[in-house]
Formats: structure tokens, C-alpha cells, sequence
């Protein structure tokens, strides 16, 4: 079970993996990846099942010393990786000797990125997942320098890849949302003002949700408070009593009192976590998908 | 609510309550079992992972849902010490002597209505609306786990330390949160609850 040594925990790196879903009426979240597609093919590179847990790395990389021959893959936000300050490649199996230094650099597109190795990092699961959630507290707490992470036995053979695309994120994140449930809580042109809005991710997004700065968006007449709570999902786009749009991730409470304008289908997430402070937001609307009584 | 999801409003918290009730026996038989979540909250009811949203939400509608009274079940007890910092004002908005209230608190029934803050988070309705109390004006920084408080219609008890605004009136050392146990949660949605007063 030796595995790695935390050298540079960066500035923030946490253990995720495919997270807790089907507890959120006990107040769960459901925590995991950000980017799971980038989790699961760093998972897939070193022969890894896709819920073995990786690092979450955020903006600045971190650094890991082997304590044994490991097999790794770094996904994700693109960076530069280094052996024992030897470049190596990023999106690829790369062999690690034991002792060894495996850096994963600063994000050179993109904010987060994935290291999975052989094995997978084994701590131990809290409710089948071993998902850091930031929000509820459950899981590993983030990686602090000097901490040991024990890895399982490798498994699977390295996938053998030549190029690996990467869609990486553009000048603009674009964000689908099919509106509702609360669109009725909003001034009428409130869902058209969310489209033609100039939006940006803000600086204070982190992985409960993605902050925006913008036009405030207005409620409408006699709806100024809250709701009574209700349950949240991965992609509603909720809008506190500020009136900037959030758009919330997988660390979100379960439930809360602010209206829902939309929902971002999941798929469009991934990119959400990838876009930094100050990328400009499209908000697209989908013909809705609320169904009709 | 979004693709594949559907939240389904009702008139008040004890038909959330009658239908989240409803929704669990339905999939306890066998009904949508692609179904990821069902998640009660304070008037709604959150069905995800649903393959046709829009055939559930038709079908919803149409049914003939008990009321949670007839959902009878075990009422789950738990020890409180009543010994919260908030007693005397919450005797006082209930125009009572402080001695009293912990009688009127273990003498109510109380149901799980949702959970939700926290991990094991439990809203607890069944206080009648004139013992209803406001949150407190400013919040405490740190309410120590076990502390139970009230706050609008709901009682609830802090699983661990943490922020909040509501009137703290007692103390519990159940264990209300273990991820080692299944439910990790003590008090899950639909549980009957009774305070009892701790032998200390």
C-alpha cells in the first residue's frame, strides 16, 4: 500500500473520485470530480476502473514523490509534467521510478487538473466515496505537504495512446440551461436578460458553484424573499438576493431557499470548472424541459 | 428540474411529506428504479434520474396520495437535555415559565420532514404554528454539535459544530451523523420523532 508523499500540495488539491450520489436526502452532496470526463481518462490511461479516486489539482499543480515504481497520467487543465525534472507527458501514461519526483505544473489552460495512478490513491471511503466535499466536510481533508497517500495494486494494463484530443476551453464558456423551476420568481424579460447579459466567472466560484459577475438579474414584484427550501441539483442556476447568477457544482447543498432560473445540463459542467476568473459567460436558453401538466 | 428531473410542488409540508411517503413505498415495489434521488424538501419533492420526466410528471399528478398521519411507524426517541441558551426567550414567545417548556417539547410529536444545512441535518416539523419562533436576529458563530434548536416551523439538531441562527433551547449525545452506519443519518425523512428528557 506505500504510495506517494506529498511534496507541494499546491494551492488546493483534494482526493475525487466519481462521488456520493443517492444520499442527498440525508443532506449529502454529491461532491466528486469537477471534470469528470478529465478524471475518468486519467483513470482509463494508467488501467484503472473510472471510480478510482485521482487528485484534483487547482490552478497551481502539486508535486508527489513516488515510493515505489508508479504508473501516472495527468488530465485535465493542460500543464507541463515532469520525472525527476524531466519532461514528461501530459494526457499519457508516464512511468514513475520509485523515489522519483512526479511534477504536475501550474495550469496553463484551465484551473483544474487530473493525476491518476495505477491503483488508484486508496484512503479510505466515506460512504463509498473517498470524494473530498468542501462544503459538508466528508471525505479526505485537502492535501497538505507531507502527507502520505497509500495506492492500491495496479489492475489494468496502460492504455496505449498516440494523441489525445483535448477540448479545450475557448475564449468564452458557453452555459445551455433549460429554464424553470422558479422563472416565475424573475421579472418576465429575467431568463432574455440572463442570455444577453455580459456575464464572467468570478474570482469567488470554487467547487460548491460557479460565481458570476454581471447585471443582476431582477425578481419579480412580491417575490423578494425566499423560497421555502428545496432541493438543489448539479447545474441550477440559482440567483441570491444579489441578483448574480450561480451556477452550482458538485459540492452544493442539497436544498436551499433562493429561486432556480435554470438548470445547466450536466454535460456542460466540466467546462464550467474549467474556465478561469473573468472568462465570459454565454448563457444559452434550451427550448424548455419542464414537463406540461 | 433540468433533464431527467422533476420537482414536484405540493400545497403545504405535510403533503411533501404524504407524497415523498408515497414515492418511497412506490420504489420499495418496484417502481422506477432507474430513479437516483428522491429528496424531500420543505413543499417540494425532487425525483432525478428519471428516463421520462414528462410520463412521471403526468403520472404524479394523478395520484391518489394518503395522508402522512395514516403512515404510521415507530417513533424514534431522543434523549435531550434541556439546557440551551435560548430557554428563557423561548419561554417567553411562548408565553410560558421556562420550567414548562420541556414538557410541551416532549410531549409533541415531531416528524422528519427533510434534512438538508448539514450531512444528518434534520428538520423536524410538528410544532404547532403559535409555538412557532423566529430565527435569532444574529446568528452564533459556533453552535456545538448535539445543541437543538427551533427556528420558524422547524426544530433541528446540529450534527457537528457549526454557524446558525437558530433558538437553542437543549443538547443531545445521540449520534445523530456516523458514515460508518447504515442510514448514516439518525433521523431520516418520514421518521417519527419524540424527545425524551436525559437521565443525566
Amino acid at each position: 500500500m506505500s504510495g506517494v508523499t506529498v511534496v507541494r500540495a499546491g494551492a488546493l488539491t483534494t482526493l475525487q473520485d466519481l462521488g456520493r450520489a443517492g444520499y442527498a436526502h440525508l443532506g449529502v452532496p454529491r461532491s466528486g470530480a469537477l471534470d469528470l470526463p478529465a478524471h475518468r481518462l486519467a483513470n482509463r490511461l494508467v488501467g484503472n476502473a473510472e471510480g478510482a479516486a485521482t487528485l484534483e489539482t487547482t490552478v497551481s499543480g502539486c508535486t508527489l514523490r513516488a515510493a515505489r515504481p508508479l504508473l501516472a497520467a495527468v488530465t485535465g487543465a493542460a500543464c507541463a509534467v515532469r520525472v525527476d525534472g524531466r519532461p514528461a507527458a501530459w494526457g499519457a501514461p508516464v512511468r514513475v521510478p520509485g523515489g522519483a519526483l512526479l511534477e504536475v505544473g501550474a495550469a496553463a489552460v484551465g484551473l483544474r487538473s487530473y493525476v491518476a495512478v495505477a491503483g488508484g490513491f486508496a484512503v479510505e471511503p466515506v460512504l463509498g466515496s473517498r470524494a473530498t466535499d468542501l462544503l459538508s466536510g466528508l471525505g479526505p481533508a485537502p492535501l497538505a505537504d507531507g502527507d502520505e497517500l497509500p495506492v492500491g495494486a495496479g489492475r489494468g494494463a496502460a492504455a496505449a495512446v498516440d494523441v489525445l484530443p483535448y477540448a479545450s476551453a475557448g475564449g468564452e464558456l458557453v452555459l445551455p440551461f433549460l429554464p424553470g423551476p422558479r422563472e416565475d420568481w424573475f421579472e418576465p424579460g429575467a431568463p432574455a436578460a440572463l442570455v444577453t447579459g455580459e456575464y464572467a466567472v468570478s474570482p469567488a466560484s470554487n467547487r460548491i458553484g460557479l460565481r458570476t459577475d454581471g447585471p443582476a438579474l431582477r425578481r419579480a414584484a412580491g417575490r423578494e424573499g425566499e423560497l421555502p427550501s428545496e432541493p438543489m441539483v448539479p447545474g441550477a442556476v440559482q440567483v441570491p438576493p444579489d441578483g448574480r447568477p450561480v451556477v452550482f457544482l458538485a459540492d452544493h447543498p442539497t436544498t436551499g431557499g433562493y429561486p432556480v432560473i435554470g438548470v445547466v445540463p450536466e454535460e456542460s459542467l466540466p467546462a464550467a470548472a474549467q474556465s478561469a476568473p473573468g472568462t465570459r459567460i454565454r448563457f444559452v436558453a434550451l427550448r424548455s424541459g419542464r414537463p406540461e401538466l | 428540474m433540468g433533464r431527467g428531473a422533476v420537482l414536484v410542488e405540493t400545497e403545504d409540508g405535510e403533503r411533501a411529506q404524504a407524497l415523498h411517503a408515497e414515492l418511497l413505498r412506490r420504489r420499495a415495489a418496484g417502481e422506477f428504479a432507474q430513479v437516483r434521488e428522491i429528496v424531500p424538501a420543505a413543499r417540494t419533492v425532487l425525483v432525478a434520474g428519471l428516463d421520462d420526466p414528462k410520463g412521471f410528471a403526468a403520472a404524479v399528478s394523478a395520484w391518489e396520495v394518503p395522508p402522512v398521519a395514516e403512515a404510521g411507524g415507530e417513533a424514534r426517541e431522543v434523549p435531550v437535555r434541556f439546557d440551551g441558551p435560548d430557554v428563557e426567550e423561548v419561554a417567553a414567545l411562548w408565553s410560558v415559565p421556562a420550567a414548562e417548556l420541556p414538557d410541551i417539547v416532549t410531549g409533541t410529536d415531531f416528524r422528519v420532514a427533510f434534512c438538508g444545512f448539514a450531512p444528518g441535518f434534520a428538520y423536524l416539523t410538528g410544532l404547532p404554528p403559535q409555538l412557532h419562533v423566529p430565527r435569532r436576529p444574529t446568528p452564533r458563530t459556533a453552535v456545538p454539535a448535539g445543541s437543538l434548536g427551533l427556528a420558524g416551523p422547524y426544530a433541528g439538531m446540529y450534527p457537528r459544530s457549526s454557524p446558525g441562527g437558530w433558538q437553542l433551547i437543549g443538547t443531545t449525545d445521540a449520534p445523530l451523523w456516523d458514515p460508518a452506519r447504515d442510514p448514516a443519518a439518525l433521523l431520516t425523512p418520514g421518521t417519527r420523532v419524540r424527545f425524551t428528557r436525559a437521565t443525566a
